[in-house]
C-alpha cells in the first residue's frame, strides 16, 4: 500500500497560540484511520490545513500518486485532486432539493462555463437514485432539504462526500445525533468505502471508533501523542492522562 | 518787479489778508518754476515737478506734497501763487504759506482754485513722500512708508532708506529698514558685488518678499541663433516642440526675426482662398475639390505661383528652418554674475520651502486625518466592536451638525452655544441611535446584508427629512471667535487653529473609546457580549441593554463628530453621505474591531489623500477617485486591514 | 431506483411556468401600450408616458440583473447602476456625435469652401465641449463616431470595468458587507471622476440631447418611443429568458449554493470565485444594454445618475419586488419606479395636516425609505411572497429567519446544536 498523504512537521499558531505543533501523519491510500483528541487537540484545525482553509506556518503536505503539495492550492483545487470532507455541523444547501444537492456533488467538471452548459443525462440522474437509495433518502429525492431531520442532513451530506468519489475522506463526527441503527449503518459505509479510498474520521465516541476496527492517532496539544489499535492506545499512560485528568 | 506788483495787487483784492505771502520763498519759487505741469495736473506729465520737489532739499517740500496728495493745495487765479488752505465754510477759506507755515488770513475761495490731483499723481506724490516719511518723528508714519516701499519699491527709495538707517532708534523698524534695504538693493544695488553680497544674505529666507525680489532677476529672454552664442549670459538651450517651446512659439520666433517665411493660419488660408474663388474654381482647381487640408495648400501654392498671394512657409520648410537653428534663453533681467548668485539662493530657499511644504502638507494630512478619524471613531464602536454596519452613520454625524446650528439660532455666543451643542447633539444621536436598534438593528443581527439595506431606507429618510426641515442650501455653524485664525509658524506654515482643535477633540475621543472600553463596567460588558452574548447573560449581562448602550454610545459619539465637522464644513442635508464611505474605509483599512487600527486608516486615508492633492493640487475630486481606488489596491493586499485579526477570532 | 429523479426533460417552458406566465403578460403589454400609443394606436398614451413605459422596463432589466447577482449570488453589489450608466454613456457618445455631426456638417455646407475633415471634427468638438471649455476630443472619444464599436462598448466597458473590479476583490475573498462597501466605494470614485471637466465627457453636464436620433430628424418623438418602448420590452424578454435559463440549471445550483454557504461550495471543488466572476460581469454587461435602451428615452445621462445612491435603490426595488425570484424583481421595479415617478410628479395629492401640509414631492422619497425599512423587517419576501400566498406554495418552516445570503440558515442550526 502506497502511502496518499504525508503531513510533516506542520506548525501553524493564531495569536502567539500553537493549534498545531510540528505535527506529522501519515494514510496509505486505501485505509481508515479515526483520529481522537481532547477539545482544543487541534483536529479541526488539522483537517483545515489538509482541505486548504488554513494555510500552515511551516511544515509539508504532499498528497497522491505525483507527490503534490497542497499547500499552494486552493480549497477547490484541493477537493478537485479528491480530497473531500464532511463537517461535524452537517451543512447542506437547505434552500435547495435533496437532488440538487447530490447533482451538484456529483463528480463531473467543475469549471463556470462548463457547469453553464451542464446537460444532465440519463447516467447522472441514475446515478443520483443510486446514491439516494443509499443513504436512504429516496422517499425525499425532491424534498428541500431544509425540511429534513438533522440524521438525514447527516446522510445527505454523507451522500454529497460518496457523489464527489473522493480518494481521501476526511469525516468530522459522522454520528453526531444520529440513532444506534443510524450509527451502525454510518460505519458500514465508512468500511465499504476505505476499501476503495483512505478515510479519516475524527470522532469523539469511542464506542463508534472501537466498531470501525481501525488504527487510531490520538492528538494532543497540536501533534500526535499516540498511534496504534485502539487498545493500544487506550493502554497508554499519557493517553489516560490527558483523557481523564492528571 | 512784476512779481512784487502782482502781490501787491493779490493784497489789495483780499478782503483781510492778515499778513503778506512770501512770494520769493525757495518752495514758492520752486512750486512757481513748475505751476504750468503742477496746474495741468496730468498723470503723463507731472514727474518732473514731484522729482524737483522731492530732490529740492527744502524740508517745506514735505509740506507741499502732503497738502498737495490730500487736496488741501489751492492756487491764487490771479497771482498764481500757492497756499494750502482749510474751508472754513462753504465759500471762505482760511489759507496759509507754504513757505512757514503761518496763517495768511480767511478769503473767500473765489479767488483760488483747488488743486485736485487724481489717484495717479497722488500715488506718484506718495512715493516721493516716502522719503521723508522714513525719517519722520512718528513711528506709525514710518511704518506707514516702510509699507509703502514694500507695495511698490523704486530706485529712489534705496538712498533714501538707506540715509533715514542712521538715525533710526525703533529696532523693530530698524529691523525692516535692513531687510528692505537689501532688498531694495538686489534690485537696485548699483555694483554687482553690492548686489550678489546683498542676494547672499538671504540665503535660506523663506520670506515671499525675498522670493519676488529674486525672481525677476532670472527673468529671460528666448532667441534663435544658427549657432549657439558663446556670451556668457545664455541661459539653456531649448528643444523646438518641448514644453517650455512650442513648434509654433519656435517658428513664429524665427518669422518676427525674420529668419522665415511666415507660416499661414487655417482660417487665412480659407479666407484668402474664398477671396479667389472665380467660377467655381480656385486657380484653376475646383471649389469642391478643397475638402482636405492638402488640397487647399496646394490651391494656395498654385495662388502664391500666380502672385495672388504672398508665399508662405510648407511645413516641410518650417521643419528645415526649426532644424537649422538653435533656440535658448537669454537672461535679460540681470547681470550673469548677480542671475547665478540669484539662481544659487533661490534654488537654496526652493529647498526649504520644499520642506517646509512638506511640513506643512503634513499638518494638513494630520487634522484630514483627525476629522476622518472622528467621523469613524462611532463606525469604530458599531461596526468594529459590534459587527452592525450601519448605513445611516453619516446622517448622525449630520443630526449633530444641525443640532450645532439649531442651538446656535437660540443662544447667539458662539462660546456658549458649542459648549451647549456638544451635549446635546450627543444626547440627540444617542436617542436616535437606541431607537434604532431597539426598533430595526435588534431584529437583524447576524444578517448584516439587510441591517445594511435597512440602515440604507433610514439613512434615505433622515437625509430627505433634514432637506425638508432646513432646505437644500448649506447652513452655517460658526466657530467661536478664539477659534479664528491660525497658528503661523512661519510665512509656508501655518494651521488653523480649529484644526488644531479638532484633533485635540479627535485625540480625547480616542482616550474616551480607551477608557470606556478598557476601564468601565460598561466596556467590559460590551466585549463580553460581542464575544459571546450566550454566554454573558447567563453572567447576568443583559445583552439587549448592553447592545442598546453600545450602539448609542456609537450613535451618540457620530453626533459630538458632526458639531466638529460642522464647525470645519459646512451643514448640508447630504454631508453624511459625504463621509459615510471614507469612514467605511477607514475602519475597513484599519482592521474591523481595533480602534488603533482606525487610528492608523485614518491616518494612511488622510495623508493618502493630502498626498495626491498634492502632486494634482487643482483637483480635490481626482484626489478622492484615485485616493478610493488605492484603497481598492490595498484591501487586495490586506484584505484584513492593516491591523488584522488572525484565527477563530476573525471568523467570529 | 425510484422514479421520482426521472421527470425532468420536459420541454422548458413547462417545467418553468413563470417563465411563460412573465412572458405573456410582458407580450400583451406592449402590444397593448402599441395600440393605446400616439404613434401607432388610438393616442390614449401620451408620449411621455411612453418613454415612462419604456425606461421602466429598461429598469426591470437592470433589476433582473441585479437580482441574479444579489437574489441568487449573495452579492449585494452597489455598482450595477454605474454600469447601467456606463451603457448610457457609452451609447450616448455615438448619439451626441453622430447628431452634432451631422449639425456642424450642415452648418459648414454653407460655407464658400467644402470643410475638411479637420474643420468638420473641430467643429463637433466645440460644439461638444464648448461647455467644459475645451475644444478638443479627448483619447475616449475615439470611437464615437462609429455605431458599430460604440454598441460594442456599451457591452465592453461595464464587462471589462466588473470584470477587473471582481477579479481583485473576489481573489481576496473579500464578501459580504465588505464586498458592498467596496463596491459602493468604486460607483462613488466612478462618478466622482466623471463629474470632474477634464474627465472627458462634459463633467457634471453630462451627455445630452440623447432623444434625438441621428438621421431621423424627421421621425416625429411618438414614433421614435415607440421604437425604443419594443426594443426595451424585446431585451426584457431575452434578459428574462436567459437568466431563467441560467438559474433553472445546475449553475443556478451552485450559485444559490454559493449564496447560502460559500466555503462549502468551494470543498464541494467549485472554484467559487470563478462563478462570482462570471455572475458579476455578466449581470454588469446585462446592465449595461439596459442602461443603453434606457438614456436615450431619458435623453439626458450625466454622473449624478452613476452616484452609490442609484445602485441603492436598484437595491431596493429587488427587495420590495422580492428577491431570488426573477418576477420579484421586475414587479419591484416596475412597482416602485411608476409610483416614484407618480408621487415626486406631483400628481399625487397634498396632504393637509392642518398645521402642515404633506408635500409628496418632499416626503415620498422619506415614505420610500421607512417602507424600505419596513420590508426588510416584516417581508422579506416583498411583494413577491404574495405569490407564494396566493399558489399556497409550502416552503420550509424556518422558524422565521428567512434564507439570505447572509447565512442564515447557518445561525440557525447553531441554535439547535
Amino acid at each position: 500500500m502506497s502511502t496518499l498523504l504525508e503531513v510533516s512537521g506542520v506548525s501553524v499558531s493564531f495569536d502567539g497560540f500553537k493549534a498545531i505543533n510540528n505535527l506529522s501523519f501519515q494514510i496509505a491510500d486505501r485505509e481508515l484511520r479515526a483520529v481522537i483528541g481532547p477539545n482544543g487537540a487541534g483536529k479541526t484545525t488539522f483537517m483545515d490545513i489538509i482541505t486548504g482553509k488554513t494555510k500552515p506556518d511551516e511544515g509539508r503536505v504532499i498528497y497522491g500518486d505525483k507527490s503534490v503539495s497542497l499547500l499552494k492550492m486552493s480549497e477547490s483545487k484541493i477537493a478537485q485532486a479528491g480530497v473531500g470532507r464532511k463537517f461535524q455541523r452537517p451543512t447542506v444547501f437547505e434552500d435547495q432539493s435533496v437532488f440538487d444537492n447530490l447533482m451538484m456533488a456529483l463528480k463531473k467538471t467543475r469549471g463556470p462555463l462548463a457547469v453553464l452548459f451542464f446537460k444532465q443525462t440519463q447516467e447522472d440522474s441514475d446515478k443520483v437514485a443510486d446514491l439516494a437509495e443509499q443513504i436512504g433518502l429516496s422517499g425525499a429525492l425532491h424534498r428541500k432539504s431544509g425540511e429534513l431531520s438533522h440524521g438525514q442532513k447527516q446522510w445527505l451530506e454523507i451522500g454529497m462526500l460518496l457523489a464527489q468519489d473522493p480518494r481521501l475522506l476526511l469525516v468530522d463526527e459522522p454520528a453526531a445525533g444520529m440513532t444506534p441503527a443510524e450509527r451502525e449503518h454510518t460505519t458500514d459505509i465508512l468500511r465499504e468505502a476505505a476499501k476503495t479510498r483512505a478515510v479519516v474520521v475524527v470522532e469523539h465516541d469511542m464506542e463508534f471508533v472501537r466498531r470501525l476496527n481501525c488504527k487510531v492517532t490520538v492528538l494532543h496539544e497540536g501533534s500526535v501523542l499516540a498511534e496504534g489499535s485502539l487498545d493500544h492506545v487506550t493502554k497508554n499512560e499519557q493517553v489516560i492522562e490527558v483523557y481523564l485528568g492528571r | 518787479m512784476l512779481r512784487f506788483v502782482a502781490t501787491f495787487l493779490a493784497c489789495l483784492t483780499l478782503a483781510f489778508p492778515a499778513t503778506a505771502q512770501q512770494a520769493d520763498a525757495p518752495i514758492q519759487q520752486l512750486l512757481q518754476s513748475q505751476r504750468d505741469i503742477i496746474v495741468e495736473s496730468s498723470r503723463r506729465t507731472i514727474g518732473p515737478a514731484i522729482d524737483a520737489l522731492a530732490n529740492s532739499g527744502l524740508p517745506e517740500a514735505q509740506v507741499v506734497m502732503d497738502k498737495w496728495q490730500t487736496r488741501q493745495m489751492w492756487v491764487n487765479t490771479e497771482t498764481g501763487l500757492f497756499v494750502y488752505a482749510e474751508e472754513v465754510d462753504r465759500d471762505t477759506l482760511r489759507i496759509f504759506d507754504f513757505a512757514d507755515g503761518t496763517e495768511i488770513g480767511e478769503v473767500p475761495d473765489d479767488g483760488f482754485d483747488q488743486l485736485k490731483p487724481n489717484s495717479g499723481i497722488r500715488g506718484l506724490i506718495g512715493t516721493a513722500l516716502v522719503q521723508f516719511q522714513l525719517s519722520d518723528p512718528d513711528p506709525d508714519t514710518r511704518r506707514r512708508a516702510l509699507d509703502a516701499i514694500e507695495r511698490g519699491a523704486e530706485e529712489s527709495h534705496l538712498a533714501a532708506l538707506r540715509a533715514s538707517l542712521e538715525n533710526e532708534t525703533d529696532t523693530q523698524i530698524l529691523a525692516r529698514k535692513q531687510r528692505l534695504e537689501r532688498l531694495l538693493t538686489i534690485a537696485y544695488g548699483e555694483t554687482d558685488a553690492e548686489r550678489i553680497e546683498a542676494i547672499q544674505s538671504f540665503d535660506g529666507d523663506l520670506g515671499v518678499d525675498v522670493r519676488a525680489a529674486l525672481n525677476p532677476l532670472l527673468s529671460v529672454r528666448v532667441e534663435a541663433a544658427n549657432v549657439l552664442p558663446t556670451d556668457p549670459d545664455i541661459g539653456q538651450m531649448l528643444d523646438p516642440g518641448s514644453e517650455q517651446l512650442s513648434r509654433d512659439d519656435a517658428y513664429a520666433l524665427l518669422v518676427s526675426a525674420d529668419l522665415a517665411k511666415p507660416r499661414i493660419s487655417v482660417e487665412d488660408q480659407r479666407n484668402a482662398l474664398i477671396e479667389n474663388i472665380a467660377d467655381g474654381q480656385v486657380a484653376g482647381i475646383q471649389v469642391a475639390t478643397l475638402n482636405s487640408q492638402d488640397a487647399r495648400d496646394m490651391a494656395y501654392a498654385a495662388l502664391a505661383e500666380q502672385g495672388v498671394v504672398t508665399a508662405v512657409a510648407t511645413e516641410a520648410e518650417v521643419d528645415q528652418r526649426l532644424a537649422n537653428h538653435v533656440f535658448y534663453e537669454r537672461y535679460v533681467g540681470a547681470p550673469p554674475e548677480v542671475v547665478f548668485a540669484a539662481q544659487a539662493a533661490l534654488n537654496a530657499i526652493e529647498n526649504k520651502v520644499a520642506i517646509n511644504q512638506m511640513f506643512d502638507l503634513s499638518l494638513d494630512a494630520l487634522s484630514l486625518a483627525s476629522i476622518y478619524f472622528l467621523a469613524a471613531i462611532g463606525l469604530a464602536i458599531t461596526f468594529g466592536v459590534m459587527g452592525v454596519i450601519n448605513m445611516a452613520h453619516g446622517e448622525f454625524i449630520m443630526m449633530g451638525a444641525y443640532t450645532g446650528y439649531v442651538v446656535q439660532l437660540f443662544i447667539p455666543d458662539y462660546t456658549l452655544s458649542i459648549l451647549v451643542a456638544i451635549p446635546l447633539a450627543f444626547a440627540i444621536t444617542f436617542g436616535a441611535g437606541v431607537a434604532m436598534e431597539r426598533l430595526v438593528i435588534r431584529w437583524l443581527y447576524h444578517r448584516p446584508l439587510e441591517t445594511l439595506l435597512a440602515t440604507f431606507g433610514i439613512s434615505i429618510a433622515l437625509q430627505q427629512i433634514a432637506k425638508n426641515i432646513f432646505g437644500t442650501q448649506a447652513r452655517p455653524l460658526t466657530a467661536p471667535g478664539w477659534l479664528d485664525g491660525s497658528l503661523v509658524i512661519n510665512d509656508i506654515v501655518s494651521i488653523s487653529y480649529i484644526r488644531i482643535a479638532i484633533f485635540v477633540l479627535a485625540l480625547l475621543f480616542l482616550a474616551l473609546f480607551l477608557f470606556v472600553m478598557n476601564r468601565t463596567r460598561l466596556g467590559l460588558e460590551v466585549r463580553a457580549v460581542t464575544q459571546n452574548p450566550r454566554m454573558a447573560a447567563s453572567m447576568g449581562i443583559n445583552p439587549d441593554k448592553i447592545n442598546m448602550l453600545t450602539f448609542g454610545f456609537g450613535s451618540g459619539i457620530a453626533g459630538i463628530a458632526g458639531v466638529a465637522i460642522g464647525l470645519y464644513a459646512k451643514v448640508t442635508s447630504e454631508m453624511g453621505s459625504d463621509y459615510i464611505v471614507q469612514s467605511f474605509m477607514t475602519v475597513v483599512v484599519g482592521g474591523v474591531g481595533n480602534i488603533w487600527g482606525t487610528l492608523l486608516g485614518a491616518t494612511m486615508v488622510g495623508f493618502l489623500q493630502k498626498g495626491i492633492e498634492w502632486f494634482n493640487p487643482s483637483n480635490t475630486l481626482a484626489a478622492q477617485t484615485y485616493m478610493i481606488l488605492f484603497i481598492i489596491l490595498f484591501i487586495q493586499f490586506r484584505p484584513k486591514g492593516i491591523i488584522a485579526l488572525k484565527g477563530r477570532a476573525a471568523e467570529a | 431506483m425510484t422514479d421520482a429523479a426521472l421527470p425532468r426533460r420536459q420541454p422548458f417552458a413547462l417545467r418553468f411556468p413563470s417563465v411563460m406566465i412573465f412572458l405573456t403578460i410582458l407580450a400583451l403589454f406592449t402590444v397593448g401600450v402599441t395600440v393605446l400609443s400616439e404613434g401607432f394606436g388610438i393616442g390614449v398614451i401620451s408620449t411621455s408616458f411612453i418613454k415612462t413605459l419604456g425606461k421602466t422596463l429598461c429598469l426591470c432589466l437592470v433589476a433582473l440583473a441585479m437580482d441574479l447577482v444579489w437574489g441568487y449570488c449573495g452579492i449585494l453589489s452597489l455598482g450595477h447602476m454605474a454600469f447601467f450608466g456606463l451603457g448610457g454613456y457609452a451609447i450616448g457618445m455615438w448619439l451626441m456625435y453622430a447628431r452634432t455631426e451631422i449639425i456642424v456638417l450642415e452648418s459648414l455646407s454653407a460655407a464658400a469652401l467644402p470643410p475638411t475633415p479637420q474643420e468638420v471634427s473641430d467643429g463637433i468638438a466645440t460644439q461638444i465641449f464648448g461647455v467644459v471649455g475645451s475644444s478638443e476630443f479627448p483619447p475616449i472619444w475615439a470611437f464615437a463616431h462609429s455605431l458599430p464599436l460604440q454598441l460594442a462598448a456599451v457591452v465592453l466597458v461595464p464587462g471589462l470595468l466588473a470584470l477587473i473590479f471582481g477579479w481583485l476583490a473576489f481573489r481576496s475573498r473579500v464578501t459580504g458587507v465588505y464586498l458592498s462597501i467596496l463596491t459602493q466605494a468604486m460607483t462613488l470614485a466612478l462618478s466622482l471622476h466623471l463629474f470632474q471637466n477634464d474627465s472627458g465627457l462634459r463633467g457634471n453636464n453630462g451627455l445630452s440631447g440623447l432623444q434625438n436620433l441621428p438621421g431621423m430628424g424627421d421621425t416625429p418623438q411618438s414614433i421614435v418611443s415607440l421604437w425604443f418602448f419594443w426594443a426595451s420590452a424585446l431585451a426584457l424578454a431575452l434578459g428574462y429568458l436567459l437568466c431563467a435559463w441560467i438559474v433553472s440549471g445546475k449553475f443556478g445550483s451552485v450559485i444559490r449554493a454559493i449564496r447560502d454557504d460559500e466555503a462549502r461550495v468551494r470543498f464541494l471543488g467549485y472554484p467559487v470565485e470563478a462563478f462570482k466572476l462570471v455572475i458579476f460581469t455578466l449581470t454588469a454587461v446585462i446592465a449595461g444594454i439596459a442602461g443603453a435602451l434606457y438614456y436615450p428615452q431619458a435623453g439626458i445621462v450625466n454622473p449624478a445618475e452613476i452616484a452609490p445612491i442609484a445602485s441603492i435603490y436598484l437595491a431596493v426595488w429587488v427587495a420590495i419586488g422580492g428577491r431570488g425570484r426573477l418576477y420579484g424583481a421586475v414587479i419591484g421595479a416596475a412597482f416602485v419606479s411608476l409610483v416614484s415617478t407618480w408621487f415626486t410628479g406631483g400628481q399625487a395629492p397634498d396632504i393637509n395636516l392642518g398645521f402642515y401640509t404633506i408635500s409628496w414631492v418632499d416626503w415620498w422619497t422619506v415614505l420610500l425609505g421607512l417602507s424600505f425599512v419596513c420590508v426588510t423587517l416584516f417581508a422579506p419576501k416583498g411583494i413577491g411572497g404574495l405569490v407564494d400566498i396566493l399558489i399556497d406554495r409550502k416552503s420550509p418552516n424556518r422558524h422565521g429567519a428567512d434564507l439570505g445570503p447572509d447565512h442564515g440558515a447557518l445561525r440557525e442550526q447553531e441554535a439547535e446544536k
